[in-house]
């Protein structure tokens, strides 16, 4: 049976592993391809870079740190952050990625999905997904808006359908991140990857909120997702994977153990 | 030496690295001039459209030259698509395939779990191949694909994976064989079933 996947997330700057507290003054954490070595060695099952770094003269860099990870890491790994074209598709899948992911281009133009998969395919094509719920007076969720630009721009589109047009598009997967509980270390939005994983035929990897152990449990047990996204919690030391992985096991939950 | 058939497969280079990380000598064959006589096993990689990878391999003169080693006795591993490929027909695109086994490639229809079928699944050796020395069975490699092989005869699976239904996720006999895993991206044991492979050649 195909195994709940723990994917670690690595933020990088430049071309450095860094930490972000609450989203802001970021610190040198180590080597993107070093870490992600030793996630890996941990029993990672993929990994994900949210390349955080803004500027275009750094191009170059970019290029540098993902074919050292390539170099370095045997299991999967994605690149996420600036993508716009299917031209930067190309430079890092050259590069070493296996799968980019794109997130506010696609807002933006859709199609990029839909070209990227024709000549790449869907294996490698990831939506970044970033999500809002919408209250009622009552302050009962209705329903999930898509955000882009790191949560910083409302779209006005329904989370639920951008993720179908995504898929039939060419998203192979979906990267989807709650905006309000990001960093709150509370859980994830249960009910949004439920949804979410009810309504659309591709793997759904939830993000924002992990904040202890059973809360990963719970985003695979009632969330139903294909693979929970883990950062502050291995970062900090405050879990291994391995200690994720033997937990969830104990609770029944289907994780490859190395 | 490893002869690995460079048609444009995108994950051409993972597969070079790791051959090369595990000490082997390798050559990249994009035509059949490519060849020299130190090359002992060959590598056909792959990720993407069968229909694609075939016109290829067709207008490239790469599939006359692998017909051509594989009836000399030259061993070949497939690596996803590149497994796909070894068998006598894919649905995608109903393409001819190099025909090295018999069987076909049918699309992943009647499973109800989600299409493709991505992730780490576990692998039952089911005739103590040599690909599986020194590795745990039932252990966990990172699949991604729609379509899967369906060999013809019993004897040619060598390996199984349950995914709504039992599919063959390696395939073959001593000579020519393939796996629909991508080992290159599967950790320590896909290196080691890449070295299995290898190491029955020289360094």
């Amino acid at each position: 049976m195909l195994r709940k996947r723990i994917v670690p997330a690595i933020d990088v700057l430049n071309d450095q592993a860094v930490k972000y507290v609450q989203f802001r003054n970021p610190t040198i954490i180590g080597d993107p391809a070093e870490l992600g070595k030793k996630y890996t060695e941990d029993g990672a099952d993929e990994l994900i870079y949210l390349d955080t770094t803004a500027s275009l003269k750094n191009q170059d860099l970019k290029l540098e740190w993902i074919q050292r990870v390539a170099e370095q890491v045997n299991i999967p790994f994605s690149v996420i952050g600036g993508v716009r074209t299917v031209e930067d598709f190309k430079n890092l899948l050259r590069a070493g990625a296996d799968k980019v992911g794109v997130n506010s281009a696609a807002v933006q133009r859709p199609e990029l999905l839909k070209e990227a998969a024709d000549i790449y395919g869907k294996q490698c094509v990831v939506l970044g997904l970033d999500a809002m719920p919408i209250y009622n007076d009552n302050e009962e969720i209705i329903r999930w808006e898509v955000y882009t630009h790191s949560g910083y721009e409302k779209t006005g589109l329904d989370v639920v359908e951008w993720a179908q047009q995504a898929a039939e598009l060419g998203a192979g997967e979906i990267i989807c991140t709650s905006i309000h509980k990001d960093g709150m270390k509370n859980g994830y939005d249960v009910a949004l990857i439920k949804l979410l994983s009810e309504k659309v035929n591709i793997p759904i990897i939830a993000s924002g909120g992990a904040g202890k152990i059973e809360h990963i449990e719970e985003v695979f047990s009632e969330g139903k997702a294909d693979a929970a996204l883990v950062a502050s919690m291995i970062h900090y030391g405050d879990y291994t994977i391995g200690e994720i992985k033997s937990y969830l096991q104990t609770k029944n939950i289907n994780v490859r153990l190395t | 030496m490893i002869g690995i058939i460079d048609y444009g497969a995108g994950n051409l280079h993972s597969v070079l690295k790791a051959i090369k990380q595990l000490g082997y000598n390798t050559k990249l064959i994009t035509k059949a001039s490519d060849h020299t006589d130190e090359i002992t096993r060959l590598i056909l990689p792959g990720v993407g459209n069968a229909k694609v990878a075939m016109d290829v391999l067709n207008s490239t003169g790469l599939s006359d030259y692998l017909n051509g080693r594989v009836s000399e006795g030259t061993p070949l591993l497939g690596i996803c698509l590149g497994m796909q490929l070894l068998l006598e027909k894919s649905e995608e695109g109903n393409v001819p395939c190099l025909g090295f086994l018999k069987g076909t490639v049918p699309e992943f229809t009647d499973v109800s779990e989600k299409i493709p079928h991505m992730g780490w699944n576990q692998v039952k050796d089911v005739q103590n191949h040599f690909l599986f020395e020194n590795i745990p069975d039932e252990t966990d490699f990172y699949f991604v694909h729609s379509y899967f092989a369906k060999p013809e005869n019993q004897k040619d699976i060598l390996g199984e994976t349950n995914y709504g239904i039992n599919f063959a996720s390696v395939i073959g006999n001593s000579q020519v064989m393939g796996v629909q895993f991508h080992p290159e991206k599967s950790g320590k044991y896909g290196i080691q079933l890449l070295d299995n492979y290898c190491k029955q050649g020289d360094k």
